[in-house]
C-alpha cells in the first residue's frame, strides 16, 4: 500500500475527509482529495489552472480545518473542481496551491456540493508507525 | 442508544437529569424504537449543551435528532442574557435558515397526471440546482446588501411575488435586526451567483399531492383537500449562509477561552449574547436568514413560470414557509415568569400553537402549518403547531426524517439509476443532474419519517394535518 493515501468515514448526516501521508503537508493534501472525492473522482478532474491558497490558524487542527474551507471557497466562488493539491506547512502557516479545472457537469458528474469542512472529528496527529493523519467531517 | 442511560417519563418522554457540568437536564421526545436507533452521540450532546452558560428549562432533542455538529440536529436550546446566555454557530448550523415552503397550485392530481412529464422537465430547465449551477440573478455591493437586510420583502420589490405571498413567511418575511456589514466580503462573493438555486444534498423542489387527511378542521383552514397538488420547496441560505456558519464557528471557537467559556466540543463554538462577537453573529446569522427567505421567494417565482408554462390555469399561493436552523428571539415561560430569550433551533420547526400572535389572523385558530420533509419518493407531513409545545419544547417540532444510514453506504448499496427506475415504476418523476447523488438520497437511506411524525404528535409537539405524497421531485 502507499504510504500516502485518502479515505472517506461515515457521519450521520455528512461524510468524513481523511489524508494520511508520510509529513503533516502530505496529509493535508490528501485531506483535500477526500474533499474533492466527496464531489467527484479527483482522477477526473485536469490540472488546467493553478490556484494559490495561504493559511494561518492558532494551531495545526485549526489550520487543516481552515485550509479545506478556503479550498470549498476557491471551488465555489472560481465553480472550480480540484484534482491536485502542493501543501507547505511552517509552524501554524500554510501555502498550498490547488490545481484544477471549471466544473464540467458531463465530465465531473458532480455529485453534491460541500458547504464547510467542521471542527468534528477534527485531528491532525503523528501515528504509531510514524505516518500523519489529517481528517475531519464536512457538512455536505 | 443503549436505554438504560435514559430515565424513561413516558411512553414518548425520556431524561437525563443533570450531572457533571449540565445545568439543566436533557428531555428527549421519541419513542422506544427511534431511541433505540438513535446514535448515542445524541445523548452527549444533548450533555455538552445542556452545559452552556445561561441555559434555560432543559436541553430538548426532537424525534429526528441524530448526530450533528456540537448541538444534535434535531436539537432546541434557549438562552437567557440576564443570566450569561449564549449564542453559538453550531447551535444554528452551517445552512443558515435552511426550511421548507410549500405552495397550494389550485390544481388536483387529475389535472396534473397528464402533463407530470412536461412539468418535471420544465422545473428541471427552469429552476438551477446542484453543483456548479448559477441563478440568473447577480448580486453585488448596495443590492446584495439589500437582499440581506429585505429577504423575501426585497425579492418582492423585485417583482419575485407578491405582497400576499409575505403573511405566510415566518416573520413576515424579513427578519429584523439583520447587520449586512458584519457579513464577510467571502460569504458575500460566494452567493454572487447563487440567488435563487436549489443547491444540493438533500434539498428539492417537489410536487406532492395530498394522499390522506387526519385532521378535517385544520385542513380546511390551511385550504387542503385530498387529491390536491402543492409545490414544496426545501433548501436554505447557499454559499452565504454556508460561509458565515464557518467563519463564526471558528472565530467562536477560538475566543471561547477569552469569554471564559469551557467548551466539552470544538464544535460547541458560542459567544455571549451580550458581546461583541455575539452580536455581530446575530446581525450576520440574520441576515444569512434574509438571504434563505430571499433564496425562497425566487425559487417560488421561478415555479410559478414554470407552472405558467405547463399547466396555465394552475394559481400558486404560499401555504407557509418554514425555517428549522435558526436563532431567534422569543417570549417564553421560564421559572414562572415570561422571559425574552434567544431560541437555538438546530433541524427542528418552530410550531407556534393556536392564538399565537405572530400567527396571521385565518391560522390563528388552528395553530402554525409545520413543514416537514420526508426522504425522496417516501411522504411528507404537514403538522400544526400545539398549545402544549410552549411547556414542552419552546413550541418547537421535528423537521424531517433524518438519515439511518450514510452517504457512503447508501452508495455503496445502490445506484442512482436504480433508484429513479424504482421511483419511476411508483409513479414519481425524478430529475438530477447526478445520478449519484440520487444514489446518496435514496429513500432507504433515511428513517421512517411516518414514525418521526407520530412519536412528535405523541408528545404532543405537534398534531398531524396531512400526508403528502411525490409525483415530481427536482434533486439538485
Amino acid at each position: 500500500m502507499r504510504e500516502s493515501r485518502y479515505e472517506h468515514f461515515p457521519h450521520d448526516a455528512d461524510v468524513g475527509v481523511r489524508g494520511i501521508g508520510a509529513s503533516p503537508a502530505e496529509a493535508f493534501e490528501e485531506a483535500a482529495l477526500a474533499l474533492t472525492a466527496v464531489i467527484t473522482d479527483p482522477v477526473r478532474v485536469d490540472a488546467a489552472e493553478r490556484v494559490e491558497i495561504r493559511c494561518e490558524a492558532p494551531d495545526i487542527e485549526l489550520l487543516l480545518a481552515d485550509f479545506l474551507n478556503a479550498v470549498i471557497y476557491e471551488m465555489a466562488t472560481r465553480g472550480m473542481l480540484f484534482g491536485r493539491y502542493e501543501v507547505k506547512i511552517e509552524g501554524a502557516s500554510l501555502e498550498a496551491a490547488a490545481f484544477g479545472e471549471r466544473v464540467d457537469v458531463e465530465k465531473h458528474r458532480p455529485i453534491v456540493e460541500a458547504k464547510g469542512a467542521t471542527l468534528t472529528s477534527l485531528r491532525v496527529e503523528q501515528r504509531a508507525d510514524g505516518t500523519w493523519l489529517a481528517q475531519c467531517v464536512v457538512d455536505v | 442508544m443503549d436505554l438504560s442511560l435514559l430515565e424513561r417519563e413516558s411512553e414518548s418522554v425520556w431524561r437525563v437529569e443533570p450531572t457533571g457540568d449540565m445545568r439543566v437536564p436533557g428531555i428527549l421526545y421519541a419513542d422506544e424504537s427511534l431511541v433505540r436507533e438513535m446514535d448515542e452521540k445524541v445523548l452527549e450532546q444533548l450533555r455538552n449543551v445542556a452545559s452552556l452558560p445561561g441555559i434555560v428549562r432543559a436541553a430538548y432533542a426532537m424525534p429526528d435528532a441524530h448526530w450533528g455538529y456540537g448541538f444534535p440536529i434535531g436539537g432546541v436550546a434557549a438562552f437567557d442574557p440576564d443570566e450569561g446566555g449564549v449564542v453559538s454557530a453550531g447551535g444554528v448550523g452551517f445552512d443558515i435558515s435552511c426550511g421548507v415552503r410549500s405552495l397550494h397550485t389550485g390544481l388536483t392530481l387529475d389535472d396534473v397526471r397528464p402533463k407530470q412529464k412536461a412539468l418535471a422537465d420544465q422545473l428541471f430547465r427552469d429552476i438551477p440546482a446542484g453543483v456548479g449551477s448559477a441563478g440568473r440573478i447577480r448580486l453585488d455591493g448596495d443590492a446584495m446588501d439589500a437582499m440581506l437586510r429585505g429577504g423575501a420583502h426585497w425579492a418582492v420589490e423585485q417583482g419575485y411575488g407578491t405582497r400576499e405571498d409575505l403573511e405566510r413567511i415566518e416573520e413576515r418575511g424579513c427578519m429584523r435586526g439583520a447587520e449586512p456589514e458584519y457579513v464577510s466580503e467571502r460569504a458575500k462573493a460566494r452567493q454572487r451567483d447563487e440567488m435563487g438555486t436549489l443547491g444540493s444534498g438533500n434539498h428539492y423542489l417537489e410536487i406532492q399531492h395530498v394522499a390522506e387527511i387526519f385532521d378535517r378542521e385544520a385542513a380546511e383552514a390551511f385550504g387542503l383537500e385530498e387529491g390536491d397538488i402543492l409545490a414544496t420547496i426545501h433548501c436554505g441560505s447557499r454559499g452565504l449562509g454556508h460561509q458565515i456558519g464557518t467563519e463564526f464557528l471558528r472565530d467562536m471557537a477560538a475566543a471561547a477561552a477569552k469569554h471564559g467559556i469551557h467548551l466539552p466540543d470544538r464544535e460547541l463554538a458560542c459567544a455571549p449574547i451580550r458581546s461583541e462577537l455575539g452580536q455581530i453573529y446575530l446581525g450576520a446569522m440574520r441576515a444569512g436568514i434574509n438571504c434563505a427567505l430571499a433564496n425562497r421567494q425566487i425559487i417560488t417565482h421561478l415555479t410559478r413560470r414554470a407552472f405558467e408554462r405547463v399547466l396555465p390555469k394552475a394559481v400558486l399561493t404560499v401555504l407557509y414557509d418554514v425555517s428549522h436552523n435558526t436563532c431567534k428571539v422569543e417570549r417564553h415561560a421560564v421559572n414562572g415568569e415570561e422571559k425574552e430569550v434567544f431560541v437555538h433551533r438546530k433541524g427542528a420547526t418552530r410550531a407556534f400553537g393556536p392564538g399565537h400572535p405572530d400567527l396571521p389572523p385565518e391560522l390563528r385558530d388552528v395553530g402554525q402549518p409545520v413543514l416537514i420533509g420526508g426522504s425522496m419518493g417516501t411522504e411528507s407531513y404537514v403538522l400544526r403547531g400545539t398549545r402544549e409545545s410552549e411547556a414542552l419544547s419552546f413550541s418547537s417540532s421535528c423537521h424531517g426524517a433524518g438519515r439511518a444510514m450514510s452517504r457512503h453506504q447508501a452508495k455503496r448499496t445502490w445506484s442512482g439509476r436504480e433508484v429513479v427506475d424504482e421511483l419511476a415504476r411508483r409513479g414519481i418523476i425524478v430529475r438530477s443532474p447526478s445520478m449519484r447523488g440520487v444514489a446518496e438520497e435514496a429513500p432507504l437511506a433515511y428513517k421512517d419519517v411516518r414514525a418521526v411524525v407520530d412519536a412528535a404528535e405523541r408528545a404532543g409537539l405537534s398534531r398531524k394535518v396531512a400526508r403528502v405524497e411525490p409525483i415530481v421531485c427536482i434533486k439538485g
